[in-house]
């Protein structure tokens, strides 16, 4: 009996322990090994942080579907990894911590035979003064990232409302918390999101809401802008986003590191090198990602950390990390399989890989700063990477070392964008969006780096629509309900 | 003033994007067209998503 150990149980790990536990049957053990009690369909914090829809609709218990599937469910926080045993045991093992199952604080060595690191991001609210401390968001801003801080930022914005209607003049800030942030997507689905709702309750006159990004332009996105087919014209992305803005009255500032966050006010640098404060009555601002701080020991319990992880804590794998400049960037440059380079038992999948390079153009301050976007690996890229990576592992274990490596290159992937503001089935109207390929192949499409028949971008009711349909679909898959396995990633 | 032209007024960023104007703004909320484009949609995305796999 082999056993593969997924550290995470979010989008990517749950589709790899999910998968995994199916193909393989009861021959084989899979592990999930993840701090949190239950699933949560992030997308849908959107509405959470807008309250339309409860921390209940959005999030379920992990440990019922698990024992459903056969998965063991270990409530834990993974510490380290001994990818060669340790003295007198040639087993590798990850050294747990659990956070649950009346067993929180205490340490646990889980051995593997194959393990596959999907812990997703550490929300690194500390690298901003201000915005919190390490991973745990400070009382300056809100956050839509979790379920419960969506929660919080609901309770937040209703006191912002209530204020505004009493006719008292209230400013917004939404946008990202440092020059390094990705998911700006999220972001931009609750400023409008806000706008919604302000318009609805009435008090939309009293407010300014305003973006703050660290992209160069509207529409970056982290994939540095895409050229999408938009009512027969191919245009680009900024042209698209900039005139949601200016529909929608909502001002923007580009091109920002939020170097400082107080009560009520922000700090930042812009690119040519200028500071700025923005004063906010609420401020929601994304934290940069950072691997969760996993070690690596080898077998005479020496650090091997930095042969394992990349230095900004994510998981190396078979992507091209020669430093180039942007020029000689390639589609080839990212991963296709996801493996360590130096132990072959060990994949990563999701946020929790280390991307080769950013897919923006890079860009640094006047003094130095960079101020770019970081790479999007949410959502269907995490998916499809989970699936493939839980592939690759089904037939290593069945078929031997020599087994084939499924492939699931972001250049060669798409991925589905569906920005919603408002709930209700008629009343709502999302800005639907899809890219493909997620990383720019200017070899294969020397125009605009992407496949313009796949690339298109809308707004109305029919997007509304499909973002009803994606959460209810996705949660159904994901507690492995009747053809589950038929849904797409 | 139409209301798509309220908002260039406000600043030069706003200048000098693109506002959609009434019919267009109707046709995000046709049911019978949104019908139409969601049937659209899900086709490309479902083509999408098979040659992501």
């Amino acid at each position: 009996m082999a056993r593969l150990v997924v550290l995470g149980g979010g989008v990517a790990g749950h589709t790899t322990a999910t998968f995994a536990a199916k193909w393989l049957g009861k021959e084989h053990e899979v592990v999930v090994v993840t701090p949190n009690a239950k699933w949560n369909w992030i997308p849908s914090n959107i509405w959470v942080g807008v309250g339309e829809m409860s921390k209940e609709e959005v999030t379920f218990d992990l440990a019922p579907v698990y024992e459903k599937a056969g998965i063991t469910f270990k409530q834990a926080k993974a510490v380290s990894i001994n990818p060669e045993g340790k003295e007198g045991a040639d087993k590798p093992f990850v050294t747990i911590e659990y956070t649950g199952q009346g067993k929180a604080g205490e340490s646990e060595e889980v051995t593997y035979d194959y393990i596959v690191n999907a812990t997703g991001p550490k929300l690194n609210f500390g690298a901003t003064p201000g915005l919190g401390e390490g991973s745990q968001i400070g009382e300056n801003t809100v956050s839509v990232c979790t379920a419960d801080h969506a929660v919080h930022a609901n309770q937040e914005l209703r006191k912002i409302f209530e204020k505004a209607a009493k006719g008292e003049k209230q400013k917004i800030l939404v946008g990202t918390g440092h020059g390094m942030c990705t998911c700006q997507g999220a972001a931009f689905e609750y400023i409008f999101n806000i706008e919604h709702e302000a318009r609805k309750a009435g008090v939309r006159d009293n407010l300014e809401i305003k973006w703050i990004s660290n992209e160069s332009f509207l529409g970056d996105f982290g994939m540095g802008g895409l050229h999408m087919k938009v009512g027969g014209y191919v245009v680009s992305s900024r042209i698209f986003t900039e005139s949601l803005f200016a529909e929608r009255g909502v001002e923007y500032i580009t091109g920002a590191h939020v170097s400082k966050v107080e009560k009520g006010k922000v700090d930042y640098e812009l690119l040519d090198g200028s500071t700025g404060e923005e004063p906010f009555d609420f401020a929601m601002l994304i934290p940069p990602f950072a691997g969760v701080g996993l070690k690596a020991y080898n077998k005479a319990g020496e650090d091997i950390t930095d042969t394992v992880f990349a230095p900004n804590g994510f998981m190396k794998v078979d992507a091209d990390y020669t430093p180039k400049p942007y020029e000689e960037w390639k589609a080839s440059d990212w991963p296709r399989k996801y493996q360590n380079p130096t132990y072959s038992n060990m994949f990563a999948a999701g946020i929790a890989f280390a991307p080769p390079h950013i897919i923006s153009k890079p860009m640094k301050s006047a003094n130095g700063t960079p101020i770019n976007p970081t790479p999007p690996r949410t959502g269907m890229p995490s998916g499809i990477i989970g699936k493939a990576v839980a592939h690759s592992v089904c037939d290593l274990i069945q078929n031997g070392a020599n087994a084939h490596l499924h492939e699931a290159s972001m250049a060669e992937m798409g991925a589905a964008c569906v920005a919603s503001a408002g709930k209700g089935w008629m009343d709502g109207q999302a800005a639907a969006m899809t890219v493909y390929p997620v990383v720019p192949d200017y070899e294969k499409y020397p125009g605009t780096g992407r496949d313009t028949d796949y690339t298109f971008g809308e707004i109305g009711l029919a997007g509304h629509w499909i973002k009803h349909i994606l959460h209810y679909l996705f949660i159904y898959k994901a507690k492995l309900k009747p053809g589950w396995t038929l849904i797409p990633e | 003033m139409k209301q798509e032209e309220v908002n260039f007024a406000l600043n030069d960023q706003f200048n000098q994007s693109m506002i959609p104007g009434r019919f267009a703004r109707a046709m995000r909320t046709c049911k019978i067209w949104q019908f139409i484009r969601f049937m659209i949609l899900n086709i490309k995305m479902i083509i999408v998503v098979r040659k992501s796999h």
